[in-house]
């Protein structure tokens, strides 16, 4: 067992390809645990940014700027009644959430953090992807359904409806992206999730700017549907709060409502790590190709250190500011803490740059292209999942009518459009 | 509950001839607990899908008996009652019903009372539209706009404590003219929250007039024509909206109204984007009417010539005026005691709520919350 955990690190390839179950076993659990952590990090965010657009401080009280807030509230939902309407259909009711959660994090197995950071790499990773994650409407659907209710069942069917519509122009341009992939010399595109990356290295291009504007016209659609598909606003029709009351989860409270959130947000990881993957060249840094001396690789190697370092900064900042007042004495002693914790990462981070700055296959070495990695793939999804707060905060909804009209009308044309002339100019640039 | 439902199922609906709960059809019930419906109106709903077939309006949940009361106190015990009617525009309902009684009794309140009254209650009007603009766009999913005019809201407020002590359920008027002399610095405050005012107007605009998704979701929705507002006795915002130049303030002039110069905005289509076009337009004009008022205030009395114990003469008067909402009418009847034998209120968002049923058949459920929002209604109003 020591020898499969040994012989594993300093690997180039994912545990899965390597058929070491041991190491495949710690990534799903790495995984989890950070998908669970970032959930409660944007939980926190979320409610922090859309407060500062509102005018409004968020929460405040639970800790240091409200930082223990989401805990409070998981704590809050772990210890609500569990509440199953008389009239549900009770075994279909406890289930459904499960469903949406199992598909949000299913997901996970193929998403590539970086050339070796993903538990598999499947030879049909990006259809597994979409496949998987559109089984996320079969636990709204259920729940809607289950729940025995009018408004539940409203926001079941027009969210049925509406990620079946959004799916397609979501898949074709995922095609087209998929298309891009084989302009290489051998002529054969790819479906995994890691080959696409790979593909957006060898030619030199995020697929984003390849045959500008036509992966951009993609990416912009791809960013569209991903919205709908995540029931996000403005297009949380399934959840329309002020028509719906809360949609498919009226019925849901506790523990059972905080998986549905759990999932959703789960699932808003995914679609951007899908994004980001397809078009925004996944794990890799900007400009590879035109700053690729060891120099540029060692200062965009210490980016890590140098965010940490600035939020340590800020926390250090914000502990300062706070009032003299001795009720406050907790609070900044608890964000002064923070704010060394951040530090201590910084430095630990710096220390890693600094060690494995040599590109040798030395496992210091290999963990410093591991956390580069990592860490541009997590800053490229943090920018999709600032978006998805921004849009909330600037737009009113659509109605349910108007974005079938979007789907249906505008979308799907123009992204099979798309479709057309990438194949086109893909085979008259060949 | 089962009855009710029943019941609506035998209105004069468009399909009335299909069999009860024939398939396609699903009787929802909004409200009275429901995060739209503003208060506790209850709607039920016959739907098609999410095509609304038909409505039905259930009122009373808030109802206090105000009219009854008035039927035991006195003239001068019954005005704080009418700022709990329409709590959002607390200030206008003092003005109506004081002139009613004002007119009974054939005394007219001194000129810089009247004055003050112009400045107040055209602060209120811009304060009750800030409460309407921040709610119906949070109905339409847009929460920014809420916490923006709330912000801005708060100023007014801050002009009507210091004036009265109160926020909210003002009591700023007396039968005959006001209570308070203005505070020092009065005439500053107001001035400085017409010039922080102006841009924050543009500010709203920003976020909804040119927005994409608040043009969809407005125009063409929730259309009622002139004809038919006229039918229905809809008066304000609404019926301006519709292309009807009727405002009490022009048409009847009341409370030296007619001394001040400013428009009345006026739709076309009668849809949800032009009432808030009108909405917006209005609390412009009643900035206008701020200045003008603010910096012609006369010196002079603030109370007419009212006896102590207010006694009207034997007869009856109907006074209205144009609140936020509409025409807010006070007919009230005096058998010459000190209280009145009979006091009737028109409120505006009770008749205009009428107009909800032609406005939303044949949309779709979300419309049904913007059309809501976009009558602004207010429930203590509605049921009295």
């Amino acid at each position: 067992m020591l020898n499969s955990f040994m012989s594993y690190l300093g690997s180039t390839v994912t545990p899965g390809e390597a058929g070491n179950q041991l190491w495949a076993l710690i990534y799903v659990l790495i995984i989890f645990a950070g998908v669970s952590v970032a959930v409660i990090c944007m939980n926190w965010i979320e409610r922090k940014a859309l407060a500062h657009f509102q005018i409004r401080l968020g929460p405040m009280r639970v800790g240091p700027h409200g930082l223990m807030q989401p805990i409070a509230d998981a704590l809050k939902l772990m210890l609500k009644e569990d509440i199953i309407p008389a009239e549900a259909d009770q075994f279909v009711f406890w289930v459904a959430p499960l469903i949406g959660l199992l598909a949000a994090f299913t997901v996970y197995t193929v998403i590539p953090f970086g050339p070796s950071q993903a538990v598999s790499d499947m030879n049909i990773g990006i259809l597994f992807m979409l496949g998987v994650s559109s089984l996320g409407v079969l636990g709204i659907v259920v729940a809607g359904w289950a729940s025995n209710s009018h408004y539940p069942l409203i926001g079941a069917l027009r969210s049925s409806a509406q990620m079946v519509s959004y799916e397609v122009a979501m898949g074709l341009t995922v095609v087209s992206a998929i298309l891009m992939t084989s302009l290489n010399a051998s002529g054969t595109g790819t479906l995994s999730m890691i080959g696409i990356v790979r593909a957006q290295q060898e030619q030199g291009y995020w697929f984003i700017f390849k045959f500008f504007p036509l992966g951009f016209i993609a990416f912009a659609i791809f960013a569209i549907a991903m919205v709908a598909e995540t029931n996000r606003a403005p297009f949380d029709m399934a959840e329309a709060e002020s028509e719906l009351t809360a949609g498919f989860h009226t019925e849901y409270s506790g523990l059972r409502w905080s998986l549905f959130m759990l999932a959703e947000y789960a699932a808003m990881i995914a679609v951007s790590s899908i994004a980001v993957t397809l078009w925004l060249g996944g794990w890799v840094r900007p400009f590879p190709n035109l700053l690729h001396e060891p120099v540029w690789e060692f200062i965009f190697s210490l980016f890590p250190a140098l965010t940490f370092g600035g939020l340590a900064a800020v926390a250090f900042i914000g502990a300062a500011r706070m009032p003299a007042d001795s009720f406050f004495k907790i609070q900044r002693i608890g964000l002064a803490v923070f704010a060394a914790l951040l530090g201590f990462i910084a430095l630990l981070l710096l220390v890693i740059a600094v060690a494995g700055r040599s590109a040798d296959t030395s496992v210091a070495a290999r963990f410093r292209e591991g956390i580069d990695y990592v860490y541009w793939f997590v800053l490229k999804v943090a920018v999709f999942m600032y978006l998805f707060i921004w849009y909330r905060a600037t737009w009113p909804r659509y109605r349910f009518d108007q974005l079938m009209k979007i789907g249906w009308k505008v979308m799907l044309p123009i992204s099979l459009g798309v479709l057309v002339v990438t194949a086109i100019v893909g085979v008259l640039v060949k | 509950m089962t009855d009710r439902l029943n019941e609506v199922s035998r209105l004069d609906l468009e399909t009335a001839e299909k069999p009860y709960l024939d398939s396609n059809e699903l009787i929802i019930n909004m409200g009275p607990r429901h995060p739209a419906t503003h208060g506790v109106l209850r709607v039920i709903l016959k739907l098609d899908g999410e095509r609304v077939l038909g409505t039905e309006c259930v009122i009373g949940y808030l109802h206090r008996g105000v009219e009854k009361i008035a039927e035991n106190r006195t003239y001068t015990m019954f005005n704080p009652y009418v700022d709990r009617m329409d709590y959002c525009a607390a200030v206008s309902n003092g003005l109506g019903y004081c002139e009613a009684v004002e007119k009974l009794m054939n005394v007219e309140a001194p000129p810089r009372a009247q004055y003050i009254r112009v400045i107040l209650t055209e602060l209120n009007r811009i304060a009750s539209h800030q409460l309407w603009l921040g709610t119906h766009a949070l109905d339409i999913g847009a929460m920014t706009p809420l916490f923006y005019t709330f912000r801005d809201r708060e100023e007014i407020l801050k002009i009507f404590e210091r004036y009265c002590g109160a926020r909210l359920t003002t009591h700023a008027f007396r039968i005959g003219g006001c209570q308070y002399e203005t505070y020092a610095g009065f005439e500053k405050d107001v001035t400085n929250f017409l010039t922080f005012f102006a841009p924050k107007i543009d500010e709203y605009e920003t976020l909804l007039t040119t927005n994409r998704i608040w043009l969809e979701r407005t125009k063409n929705v929730g259309v009622i024509s002139a004809a038919d507002a006229i039918a229905l006795g809809v008066t304000g915002p609404v019926l301006r909206a519709s292309g009807v130049k009727w405002d009490l303030r022009k048409a009847q002039p009341y409370a030296n109204y007619s001394k001040f110069d400013f428009e009345i905005p006026v739709g076309t289509n009668g849809d949800t984007y032009d009432r808030y076009l009108v909405r917006m337009a209005e609390m412009r004009q009643s900035m206008r009417i701020v200045e003008q008022a603010v910096n012609g205030i006369p010196e002079g009395p603030i109370m007419g010539k009212v006896p102590k114990v207010i006694k009207p003469p034997v007869g009856e008067i109907y006074h209205s005026i144009e609140a936020p909402k509409g025409e807010l009418g006070f007919f009230i009847v005096s058998d010459g005691s000190t209280q009145p034998y009979r006091l009737r209120v028109r409120p505006p968002s009770f008749v205009n709520l009428q107009a909800l049923d032609i406005m939303v058949r044949g949309l779709l459920v979300a419309d049904v919350v913007a059309v809501i929002g976009t009558i602004d209604i207010v429930l203590g109003e509605v049921d009295r």
